[in-house]
């Protein structure tokens, strides 16, 4: 029994070369797998970036079986989403798989940058890895919101109508601009078609290229840690750093975990609250796309709501579509207005604690309100937060060269 | 031929000059494929006038129809709607319509060839939504001194029932008033300006 065991290892291992004399077969497993030591500390945040990996399999993979069944065509687009959820086999399950995903591809995605905030994983050397984050961010906003014009509701159609028109507020080009990105005079199935292919081609394979750029980059440094010391400063006799385990199996096998945990809850969703109460899939998208009724209350989808926010706190149009941009904008300059000699929130200082609760709870907030119905006194509200979100950066910029910090540790602590 | 003989600055230039001339090239080519996202002739087809008979309009009714995709609203106003216009003059951000889109013909505070029908593109001059017709005057949730109006659900811009814009809401002009004629006297044609009007 032993022997044939080792016969056939001896095989594999046969063809494993005969490959490897081809393909980087074992140098490439060894650099990015076995031989890439991580800090040893990692807590549960370091779940996310492995879990946003199997959001967009989950996305692809159920994109490709609905557009199997979707037609791009404004005449039949409604009812083709209506004919996958009630007459193809098992359509409900592959749409509401997409339409759960393209929530949770948000949350982890919201979590793993706020894991940077807390950690400094932005700073030196890290910067371009955030830079090519924020790009995966940007191109994910893209996505959802080319994806979320084609089941062709109604918050489709007046969601797209508010975005592309956002384009419009441009002075001189505004107008052509906007003819430009619809194809037509009006939101129509011109837009729609264009949208879909988008959708399925073109921002997917910029994300592929993008995410290939920030893995890349992240393998180049290595991860951060919670601690935000550099673990290669203390290495033993084999130039091993002695803070660091090998990725592979250590991490692979606590990822597969937070992999199990992750599908629990997102199964729960999938099957018991795909709607989730209106903030997942929203009511007035059951409705078919109508250009002459704009609903009564017009809101993006949650993820887009504290960016939206800051968009009606401003009584200007291009005044509000520039602070709405730069909102997003802001975040590309993370690690140079992060000026602080330590890394990680635990060295900090009070002061930074503080700075990052006030302005966790200002994009919280102005979430919640920009989802309200916008009362004249939540205006205010949006004002006070939007203030608070850019004072963010600027009290940032200006207290993190000189605030007192702690002492780091010369070693990981865990 | 050793290094010494190569000439850096030559060799600088003819790189220079390539990477220009090949850079407006691929700007070029690139025309084609950057127009073919314009509206096509056919989008471009679809845009004739439409005719609308407004003795089917009762007193204070809004009609809405389509021309070129845009929702035009026909509003056929009372007396008091139209005496009402002035109250609210001082709260507007372009009462005369200085800023505002609108064809040369259309003049006054009515904003309309004949004050009794209000011919208005819909859509809100901020992002384009299309706001409810609220005429009651009275109090309302986003207004306590409401004198009847147009209001945007999407970002609570304001009009008055001739399109004018308030003050301090996010919509930057007046609603727009689209090219319109009266072929006789029940019959409008929305996108055919008067005769002789440019």
């Amino acid at each position: 029994m032993a022997k044939s065991a080792g016969t056939l290892s001896k095989k594999a291992e046969g063809l494993l070369d005969w490959f490897d004399d081809r393909l980087p077969v074992r140098s490439f497993w060894s650099a990015v797998m076995t031989g890439y030591m991580a800090p040893k500390n990692f807590n549960f945040w370091y779940y996310l970036g492995s879990l946003a990996l199997l959001v967009l399999v989950i996305q692809v993979f159920s994109g490709i079986l609905l557009a199997m069944h979707y037609k791009p065509s404004a005449l039949e687009a409604f009812a083709s989403v209506e004919y996958i959820m009630r007459d193809v086999e098992w359509g409900w399950l592959i749409r509401y798989m997409h339409t759960t995903g393209a929530s949770f591809f948000f949350i982890v995605i919201y979590l793993h940058m706020f894991r940077s905030l807390l950690y400094g994983s932005h700073k030196a050397p890290r910067e371009l890895l955030w830079v090519f984050g924020m790009f995966i961010y940007v191109a994910l906003m893209a996505e959802a919101f080319l994806g979320y014009i084609l089941p062709w509701g109604q918050m489709s159609y007046w969601g797209a109508q508010v975005i592309i028109n956002l384009f419009g507020a441009i002075p001189k080009i505004g107008e052509p601009l906007t003819q430009w990105i619809r194809g037509d005079y009006f939101i129509s199935d011109a837009t729609l078609n264009r949208f879909f292919a988008l959708h399925v081609i073109a921002v997917p394979l910029a994300l592929f290229g993008l995410i290939l750029l920030h893995l890349v980059a992240l393998r180049e440094n290595g991860s951060n840690n919670p601690d935000g010391i550099d673990i290669k400063k203390n290495k033993d006799e084999d130039g091993k750093p002695l803070d660091g385990i090998p990725f592979h199996p250590y991490y692979t096998v606590k990822d597969i975990f937070g992999v199990g945990m992750f599908l629990i809850l997102f199964s729960f969703i999938l099957f018991m609250w795909p709607e989730a109460g209106g903030m997942f899939l929203e009511h007035d998208n059951f409705i078919p796309a109508d250009p002459l009724v704009t609903p009564e209350h017009i809101k993006p989808v949650w993820y887009f709501t504290p960016f939206y926010a800051i968009l009606k706190a401003v009584p200007d149009k291009l005044m509000g579509v520039l602070l709405m941009g730069a909102s997003v904008a802001v975040l590309f300059f993370l690690p140079w207005l992060d000026r602080s000699p330590v890394r990680s929130i635990r060295y900090k200082g009070l002061w930074y604690k503080v700075l990052l609760a006030l302005f966790t709870i200002a994009f919280i907030r102005l979430g919640l309100l920009g989802m309200a119905e916008g009362t004249p006194a939540q205006t205010w509200e949006m004002r006070f937060w939007t203030l608070v979100y850019f004072m963010f950066f600027v009290l940032l910029f200006f207290m993190s060269p000189g605030a007192k910090t702690k002492p780091e540790p010369d070693r990981v602590t865990h | 031929m050793s290094s010494d003989d190569v000439n850096k600055g030559r060799r600088r230039f003819l790189v220079a000059t390539t990477t220009v001339v090949g850079g407006v090239g691929v700007g070029i080519a690139a025309v084609p494929f950057i127009k073919s996202w314009m509206p096509s002739a056919r989008a471009q087809a679809i845009g004739v006038p439409v005719e609308v008979d407004v003795t089917k309009l009762k007193k204070g009714q809004l009609l809405k129809v389509q021309w070129r995709g845009q929702t035009i609203g026909v509003l056929h106003r009372t007396e008091e709607m139209v005496s009402g216009l002035s109250k609210v003059d001082d709260a507007l951000a372009d009462p005369e319509s200085m800023a505002s889109e609108q064809p040369e013909y259309i003049k006054g505070e009515p904003r309309a060839l004949n004050p009794d029908y209000l011919v208005v593109n819909m859509h809100c001059t901020h992002l384009g939504c299309v706001p409810q017709m609220i005429p009651e005057v009275g109090p309302q949730p986003f207004d306590e001194n409401w004198n009847g109006g147009f209001y945007c659900p999407c970002h609570k811009s304001k009009f008055d029932l001739a399109g004018r814009v308030y003050k301090g809401v996010p919509a930057p002009t007046n609603l727009r008033i689209p090219p319109y004629s009266f072929l006789d006297n029940t019959t409008l044609i929305i996108g055919v300006s008067p005769k002789g009007a440019v």
